[in-house]
């Protein structure tokens, strides 16, 4: 059976009365032992009999076309193959469902996927790659650059509302800059492979992947076959923000070369083709229009940006997905231009739009704040709106001004002192706010719970845990629900062949699998009280034993053989009828090195409301990742392009620079109690992306407040800074 | 080209190109998948094994080059059922996400415990020539050859703060 | 990475016998063989060597060349006595890659221009002639001095520079010249029209140790500025040695990281630093000497005003100048 809910209207509060104790408190990951012993098996850690290894090969050009010269590797010991087949020229947009391009010899980027080199060894396969000729043919009209002289695709209709000329030119304090961000790479920490098997029609395919229902159909969209003929496994993920999110060159490789071959085939990407193959974030150009009138009340915004990809590429960054909703002011104005460029392919990188966004509004209103006199605080509270600025929706809820005051207070914020003042050493030192916003969005998702009569559960969906906690929370709310140890529940993760999920991106994956946990358990709750002789709702279970209409019994009693209910979620009218979102604010103390411009984060507080926190352990840790994303963005990620090939000069670890341990300091995070009653029947909104979103601005303001130099070009690398101090 | 590896206190004999890395001789011939590959360069100490006590990157060392050493790996530190104090430490304190640097970080962790036990500095040790604090920073600057995109980093450092006195770590101000 | 020959040396003789790449701790090389940008016939592992000694004498140090860079880094005299050095060490890689990287293979470090790893790219110090993408393209991290029109890389070690402060001397091996002492300045060669070509060293040449003088007088220090605070190469980095008595400074040695396709040193900015009493205006001289001829190319234009700053703040902290 089918407990089916279409999100139409606020659902009871069920977990705040079924009293397990297994959600809210932190709890360890099941899987744990696993990853802390090395037995967790990532993709390509499968070995399978007689399988061979394959190696990407690389487009050398920019733009033009290639042919593959087989003859000139095939006496190369262990040669078994080389195939270039329905290669994709890069991974698949999230969410897309389809084929990514297949350029079929054409080459649109220096980095490219041509060819995959297979062999007996790796150690072959990667010398027969490196070794294998290609004849290239340039083509003209290549375009690397994105600068002035640079054709632009405006958006058809970009909001503009009132009239933002005029209340620039009539208000009381104005701001007008030009923010610039960099590209920057996910860098996963396992780099994408595949190991794909056929049997018979049916590939088998061991990947490292975000989003199984619609990588199905975007990997039997690029094989030319039947998604029926697509079985895909991801039971564990290295890391993914967003570069997991569609299928990628080497599932589509191994596939190809497999069925091929007839045996099985691993093809693992080099961390350079993880760079260029991989959808990277684009780099922009955001010019922030704020003005205010003497109050500091906010009478304009105008948010315009410029971007690049690929041609053909569907995805743009939503740079200013949250400015539409998170302040004030009458008269509003945006812009999107996208640059088609010859270099690696833009698309999703943890928190696409707030992460980028973010750090020109944030930046922006710490500049009008300070030309309004107002702190910076108090400045963002006063502009917090009633309702959505622009839809006129009302928030399912927002606690932003909460977040702001309890975070300020926390963090020592009366403290603060004005740009210079704080010196220790070499190193002034200063604090820096800014708001963070990410709107909560909702699936449709499926899962399969059963109950067993001995008190134990099962979870199955084709969910992913890519970190995020997933085989954690899933269990939780199933044991709350059935009122069990969360250690009762098996949950099962990663596999085509169960019920497909929302798979993890946009920060969705908790709110939309997580409900059709909840509802395949409610399921089984409606089935209990049935046999238990009262109502759903007078119900009660705890540790195995159900209560209820003055009957008291345990599970094996009520219970001949195992209960499995299907819950399935899907998104209704109050995703349309509410601005949704999760907010927050992140407060960051830096020191800067007035000989150097060298910038290190002293300490860091996020203060998150986003609805119910399932747990509070591994929600903290997802706020962690937000914040060192933030140190990241703010002082140390940028990926280079050569000017005049559009290759990315700085293609590895040593070169692309997340942040190490030694550059993060200790982290607070705070979450403000809250229950989202429109976001789903949990009362839960996403965090993943809302730990990111401002959580760079704040870091800059604090530069700013330290040393006096605002930054407009990210990242905050010393040369950005030191020529601005004595 | 014949070669036997000694990997947590077995011999292993195996039959390999001298191209094979230690870290793919590991993976993909003994079937120790615990180290991983983050980036085949040393950039990212996802491979991080023990050698004769010391910790290296797998990834940048050959396996025929090996031959009389003494090498641990994670599987060698402990299984599930019987964790070491670290793993145990790592799951209790969420020292990680999604886990693929987590062995890294752990025998990482390890080999820079022997490393304060031989009382060696490092590059935030403010003396050179005196016993180093087992501080927050130390630990931040040694565990910095381990890169962790989760940013698990505050857990793991917990982790390690946590499991020290189990693991027998000595030799340092903190243990006095 | 191409196939080749394993041999295992036992001893000096061998390895000039069987002429082909050396390896050791292979850190960088194993990487560069992974990219193909080293494709060498034969390997010759000479870890079994004995060649793993610090052998301290009344006036030198001898540390021999397969001292890993962490041993090195925490040895003890060379905490005491050559805190530079120490400092340096200890300021680059990471303890795993300090672990297994030797005190001669740091020396023979190559590049990390983004070209020379970029098989696909021209390179005249991978592919001789092929020429220089770095020139006009993304070289922020590249040289401003000592650079050619051939090539601007730089040399990417911080241990050497510490040791072309403390005027160290490279024991070579060769077959035909025996054991040579060459100063830093004889052994690293300029780019100039081949950049291919970065030290003396002929095939089956092999480091054997590193010779360091007594103990310099005066203070040490290392200084090492970069993109983030571990983990990675340095924009500039700064070695100095200086030593002041009677409010002079009598002697003064300072080598640069991260500026030159060498560890850098300029006997011009020394000779105005000695003799003379130490003050904001002195180090300004000093760094106008450093940089009279430093070229940026773009990019990396910031690393000459960088350079400057950072050789002042650090003669500042060695003569109390504030």
């Amino acid at each position: 059976m089918t407990e089916h809910l279409k999100m139409d209207k606020v659902q009871p509060r069920m977990l705040d009365e079924t009293g397990q104790g297994a959600i809210h408190k932190p709890m360890t990951r099941p899987e744990g032992p696993l990853k802390v012993s090395g037995t967790a098996t990532y993709a390509a850690e499968w070995s399978l009999p007689n399988m061979a290894e394959g190696v990407m090969v690389r487009a050398a050009i920019t733009k033009g076309t290639c042919e593959i010269d087989e003859s000139s590797v095939k006496d190369m010991p262990g040669f078994v193959g080389i195939y270039t087949d329905r290669m994709v020229r890069n991974s698949a947009q999230g969410t897309m469902g389809t084929n990514p391009v297949q350029p079929e010899g054409e080459v649109h980027y220096l980095g490219q996927p041509i060819a995959v080199a297979v062999a007996e060894t790796l150690e072959q396969a990667r010398d027969i790659a490196q070794s294998l000729a290609v004849k290239y043919t340039p083509a003209d009209g290549a375009k690397t650059v994105m600068d002035d002289s640079t054709e632009f695709e405006d958006d058809d209709d970009p909001v503009d509302m009132g009239d933002l000329d005029k209340a620039m030119s009539e208000a009381a304090f104005s701001i007008d800059s030009l923010y610039t961000t960099k590209p920057h790479n996910s860098s996963a920490m396992e780099p994408h492979a595949a190991v794909a098997d056929w049997e018979g029609d049916r590939v088998i395919l061991r990947g490292s992947l975000q989003m199984l229902g619609f990588n199905k159909n975007e990997l039997a969209d690029s094989l030319g076959i039947d998604v029926s003929n697509v079985r895909i496994l991801s039971p564990y993920i290295g890391g993914g923000f967003g570069s997991k999110l569609g299928i990628s060159p080497e599932c589509v490789a191994a596939a190809v070369a497999s069925k091929k071959l007839g045996r099985p085939v691993r093809v693992v990407l080099h961390r350079n083709n993880v760079f260029e193959m991989i959808t990277l974030r684009t780099e922009t150009r955001q010019r922030m229009r704020l003005a205010c009138d003497a109050d500091g009340k906010l009478t304009a915004i105008g948010h315009e940006n410029w971007q690049t990809n690929l041609p053909g590429e569907s995805m743009a960054e939503p740079v200013d997905v949250a400015t539409h909703f998170l302040y004030g002011g009458e008269n509003r104005r945006y812009g999107q231009h996208i640059a088609r460029l010859n270099r690696s392919a833009s698309g999703a990188v943890r928190a696409p739009g707030e992460a980028v966004g973010q750090l020109g509004l944030e930046n922006a209103m710490d500049e009008l704040a300070e030309a309004a006199g107002i702190d910076p605080i108090e400045f963002r509270v006063r502009n917090i709106p009633e309702k959505s600025p622009e839809s006129g929706l009302p928030y399912s809820s927002n606690a932003l001004a909460q977040c702001l005051q309890e975070g300020a207070e926390m963090f020592g914020w009366s403290g603060r002192k004005g740009p210079k003042e704080r010196l220790e050493g070499e190193w002034y030192l200063g604090m820096g706010v800014a708001s963070a916003a990410r709107s909560n969005i909702l699936m449709e998702s499926r899962a399969n719970v059963t109950l067993n009569p001995d008190g134990t559960a099962l979870v199955q969906t084709d969910m992913t845990d890519i970190g995020t906690g997933t085989y954690s929370i899933l269990g939780q709310i199933a044991a709350e629900m059935l009122g069990i140890d969360p250690s009762k529940v098996t949950v099962e993760l990663g596999d085509t062949d169960l019920p497909e999920a929302s798979g993890s991106g946009g920060s969705w994956g908790a709110a939309s699998a997580g409900s059709s946990v909840f509802l395949g358990a409610k399921g089984i709750r409606t089935k209990l009280a049935e046999r238990l002789g009262c109502s759903p709702e007078e119900l009660r279970l705890q540790d195995g034993v159900a209560t209820g209409a003055n009957n008291r019994r345990p599970l094996a009693e009520l219970m001949d053989g195992p209960i499995t209910e299907e819950g399935h979620i899907e998104p209704g009218s109050t995703s349309n009828d509410f601005e949704q979102a999760g907010f927050g604010a992140h407060f960051a103390e830096v020191a800067v090195n007035k000989v150097t411009g060298e910038v290190r984060v002293r300490r860091m507080l996020a203060a998150m409301a986003a609805g119910r926190i399932l747990n509070a352990q591994t929600a903290r840790s997802q706020v962690w990742g937000g914040q060192i994303w933030g140190i990241g963005t703010a002082l140390t990620e940028e990926i280079q392009h050569d000017r005049r090939t559009g290759h990315i000069v700085n293609n590895d670890l040593a070169e692309y620079h997340i942040p190490v341990n030694l550059d993060v300091p200790d982290l607070d995070v705070h979450f403000v109690d809250e229950r989202d009653d429109q976001s789903n029947p949990m009362q839960i909104k996403g965090i993943g992306e809302l730990g990111l979103s401002g959580a760079g601005a704040a870091i800059t303001n604090a530069i700013y407040n330290a040393c006096g130099v605002r930054v407009y070009d990210y990242p905050a690398t010393p040369d950005k800074i030191f020529p601005h101090l004595d | 080209m014949k070669v036997t590896l000694n990997v947590n206190g077995e011999g292993r004999e195996l039959d390999i190109d001298p191209r094979t890395t230690l870290l793919d001789a590991l993976r993909n011939h003994l079937d120790l998948t615990g180290s991983k590959k983050g980036c085949d360069h040393g950039q990212c100490g996802a491979c991080t094994v023990l050698v004769n006590d010391r910790r290296i990157n797998a990834c940048l060392a050959l396996a025929v080059m090996h031959e009389d050493d003494e090498i641990t790996t994670i599987e060698g530190l402990g299984q599930p059922g019987a964790l070491s104090p670290l793993q145990r430490a790592f799951v209790q304190h969420d020292g990680y996400q999604c886990g693929y640097c987590t062995p890294g970080q752990i025998v990482s962790a390890k080999g820079m415990m022997s490393e304060f036990d031989l009382g060696w500095p490092s590059n935030v040790s403010d003396d050179l020539t005196a016993i180093p604090d087992f501080s927050r920073t130390e630990i931040r600057e040694r565990m910095s050859g381990n890169l962790c995109r989760c940013s698990a980093y505050p857990g793991i450092c917990a982790a390690i703060e946590d499991a020290a006195p189990e693991e027998g770590l000595k030799n340092t101000k903190a243990a006095e | 990475m191409k196939p080749f020959d394993y041999i295992r040396a036992t001893d000096p003789a061998a390895v000039q016998q069987a002429g082909g790449r050396i390896i050791a701790g292979g850190t960088n090389l194993l990487d560069l063989m992974k990219h193909q940008i080293e494709t060498p016939a034969t390997l010759v592992d000479v870890t079994r060597l004995e060649m793993t000694e610090i052998e301290q004498s009344e006036n030198s140090l001898r540390i021999g060349s397969l001292v890993t860079n962490s041993e090195l880094a925490a040895h003890e005299t060379v905490r005491r006595d050559y805190s530079v050095l120490s400092r340096a060490l200890l300021a680059g890689a990471t303890g795993q890659l300090r672990n297994k990287a030797t005190t001669g293979g740091n020396l023979l470090q190559r590049t990390r221009c983004p070209y020379f790893y970029d098989t696909t790219q021209p390179c005249n110090k991978r592919a001789p002639g092929s020429g220089c993408q770095a020139m006009e393209g993304a070289n922020r991290i590249l040289a401003i001095l000592g650079a050619s029109d051939k090539c601007i890389a730089t040399h990417p070690s911080d241990m050497a520079v510490a040791m072309r402060a403390l005027d160290a001397r490279i024991e070579v091996e060769s077959a035909t010249k025996g054991t040579e002492l060459l100063t830093m300045d004889e052994f690293y060669v300029l780019p100039g029209d081949n950049p291919e070509v970065e030290t003396v060293l002929q095939q089956g040449d092999l480091i054997t140790a590193v010779h360091l003088p007594a103990a310099p007088a005066g203070r040490q220090s290392y200084r090492k500025v970069r993109d983030r605070s571990s983990y990675a190469f340095a924009l500039v980095s700064v070695a100095a040695i200086v030593n002041t008595e009677g409010g002079k400074i009598t002697d003064a040695a300072l080598a640069f990281g991260g500026l030159a396709p060498r560890p850098w040193r300029d006997s011009g900015v020394e000779e105005v630093l000695i003799g003379e009493a130490p003050s904001e205006a002195l180090f300004d001289k000093a760094a106008d000497v450093l940089v009279a001829d430093a070229k940026g190319h773009g990019d990396n234009d910031f690393k000459i005003p960088l350079a400057r700053r950072t050789m002042k703040a650090v003669l500042s902290e060695l003569t109390g100048v504030s």
